[in-house]
């Protein structure tokens, strides 16, 4: 739980920096937008049934963050998805959930007279499971952002303003709970922190994150998105922070990951130790891009992630 | 006597109108760059034909870490699918071969110059160069092989800087720019040659602006190849995610450049030193044969 606070405090500080402004909305393709500036990126989905928000960023936000979803639809939230529990992705979760609602029927109405209060909030269940506690324990995050509907096996699928939705279950990379969400008829990809532009992954160790997982997940998305013509375009990804991409940004960043994890290997192989690796600055084509000045996504910490996810016995 | 009269009259009819030819419109700001040009490959032919060798990076003012990205890179990533399609980005696509139309785009009622567009064949790209108040995009739009670009006139030269940028080649052999590269063009008309010059400006991967020029000439015959279909296939079977790299300390054409033109290998590894003529004598003094 204190590693959990310390990355609330974190999170919370780093991205207080980008949000000094207001908030930045665009469309990205579609009926799908990204909004920018509350912490991690949010995509929203709008269209007759209502609206679809992927992510909902910091808790302090949440009031503007449902503002900037009003000025884009009048129509009520349905749906939260989480893709995965850190704080600047599902901060945002209770006031987004407040300002919408589910609808309910048959012998669920008059019964549970509180099941169409505010929106459904989807997610993984490991995401669940570490926003909440058991009966007795205090819980890390309040009771209003946890996911109302959790998925076990490897997707979910929604049919919503007239367009097909996956939610795909990504294991053990960023966290074991990430998930990408898919918009087909849009032909948009809500990545979460599997892939960023503005920093190395962080890859959550605490919470099951591992490089393998992170690499798995890179190739998955590569193989879901298809550039438009010319190499450009077609499917947009929408990455956990950073800017709209396309598959050859993507690319670049999985080639980046795909061979520091090759080095790393490589110097397991050799039986270097960690201190030796960090020093041999296996990263440094890469650190003036993608290394955090402070903070998660650090040379420092991607190198240490990988190295030790490397490491352990099988 | 006939002709004679009729020279005079056309003579003072000129004089009443004060003007050469183009009447009684007022000269506006720049030349017209309107037309189909064509690359001269007189300047660097050889890296702008069949291409630089491997592990030559002299005269380029790259950064460490630009050196280690290149020595990384191996020329098999072009047989990945998703690598064989990659555009050449706008800093380097002018040094290739290409044909070149670039015409105005004006305000139906005004008349007002709102772009310059420019297409590429090569790789099918089209460029606008916005030369109205078009408001710069965000920053968490996308990226693009052409960029986002404003030009002003200064004088006869089209002035164009441009940001927005997707990682892309410094020079083909491996060596990139970052997606956070911005680029200033000028485009210089003598009659019927265009001269380019780029620079381009990465903190990350260039210590100092690299500064390019190409020159292109005014073609009277329109080109006959300005398609350029991309399709990618599996060349070579390889497991899922396979990225061919040397690792560190292990690309085996370090020297290949170096012997072969017989200069010291710190030399072939570039750097903001070897672009001046100053290089020269510190390499006689280093004793390079």
């Amino acid at each position: 739980m204190k590693v959990f606070g310390a990355a609330l405090a974190f999170l919370t500080v780093a991205a207080s920096a980008q949000t000094s402004g207001d908030l930045v909305t665009l469309k990205v393709q579609g009926n799908v937008y990204l909004i920018t500036g509350a912490g991690g990126n949010i995509a929203v989905q709008t269209g007759d049934q209502g609206v679809l928000v992927v992510d909902t960023g910091l808790a302090e936000m949440g009031d503007k963050v449902v503002a900037a979803i009003r000025k884009l639809s009048d129509k009520p939230v349905q749906y939260i998805i989480n893709t995965h529990v850190h704080p600047d992705h599902t901060g945002g979760n209770d006031a987004v959930r407040k300002a919408g609602l589910t609808y309910v029927g048959a012998n669920v109405t008059g019964n549970l007279t509180d099941a169409g209060v505010g929106a459904q909030i989807l997610a993984q269940d490991n995401v669940l499971k570490r926003m909440s506690a058991p009966t007795g324990k205090q819980a890390p995050t309040p009771f209003g952002s946890w996911p109302t509907e959790t998925f076990l096996s490897g997707r979910k699928q929604l049919f919503f303003n007239g367009e097909p939705i996956e939610i795909i279950h990504q294991p053990a990379a960023h966290t074991d709970g990430d998930s990408l969400v898919i918009f087909r008829r849009s032909d948009v990809v809500v990545t979460g922190d599997l892939f960023v532009t503005t920093s190395y992954p962080f890859i959550d160790v605490d919470r099951g994150g591992t490089i393998q997982g992170e690499v798995d997940a890179l190739n998955n998305i590569m193989e879901i998105a298809i550039p438009g013509l010319q190499d450009e375009g077609g499917t947009y990804i929408i990455p956990g922070h950073g800017r709209i991409c396309d598959q050859p940004d993507l690319l670049e960043y999985r080639d980046m990951v795909t061979i520091i994890r090759d080095r790393i290997q490589a110097a397991i192989k050799k039986g270097m130790s960690l201190a030796r690796v960090k020093a041999a600055g296996l990263t440094k084509d890469y650190d003036g891009r993608y290394s955090a000045k402070s903070g998660f996504g650090t040379a420092d910490q991607f190198v240490e992630a990988v190295y030790n996810t490397l490491s352990r016995k099988k | 006597m006939k002709i004679r009269a009729a020279g005079l009259i056309l003579l003072v009819a000129m004089g009443c109108w004060g003007q050469g030819p183009g009447g009684y419109n007022p000269i506006g700001p720049g030349v017209s760059l309107d037309g189909n040009w064509g690359p001269v490959f007189h300047e660097d032919a050889h890296e702008r034909g069949p291409g630089p060798e491997l592990v030559n990076y002299l005269g380029l003012p790259i950064t460490d870490g630009a050196r280690m990205y290149g020595l990384a890179w191996d020329a098999s990533r072009f047989t990945i699918p998703e690598h064989q399609c990659e555009v050449h980005i706008v800093s380097y696509i002018y040094r290739g071969p290409y044909n070149l139309r670039i015409w105005e785009e004006h305000d139906p009622v005004s008349q007002k110059l709102i772009a310059i567009k420019q297409y590429i064949d090569n790789y099918q790209q089209t460029r606008t160069i916005w030369m109205d108040d078009h408001p710069q995009p965000p920053e968490a739009a996308p990226h693009t092989w052409m960029g986002f670009s404003t030009g002003k006139w200064e004088g006869n030269i089209l002035t164009v800087y441009t940001t927005h940028l997707k990682w892309g080649w410094i020079r083909r052999n491996g060596l990139r720019h970052t997606d956070q590269a911005t680029l200033t063009e000028h485009f210089i008309r003598h009659g019927n040659h265009l001269t380019h010059v780029s620079i381009l400006t990465d903190p990350i991967t260039l210590t100092e602006p690299l500064i390019k020029t190409q020159d292109l000439v005014l073609r009277v015959q329109n080109g006959q190849t300005w398609l350029y279909p991309c399709e990618p296939v599996v060349e070579i079977e390889r497991p899922r995610g396979t990225v061919p790299h040397y690792l560190p300390g292990e690309n085996p054409f370090l020297h290949e450049f170096a012997d072969q033109y017989h200069i010291p290998v710190d030399a072939a590894l570039g750097g903001a030193a070897t672009a001046y003529p100053e290089y020269q004598s510190k390499l006689k003094q280093a004793g390079a044969k």
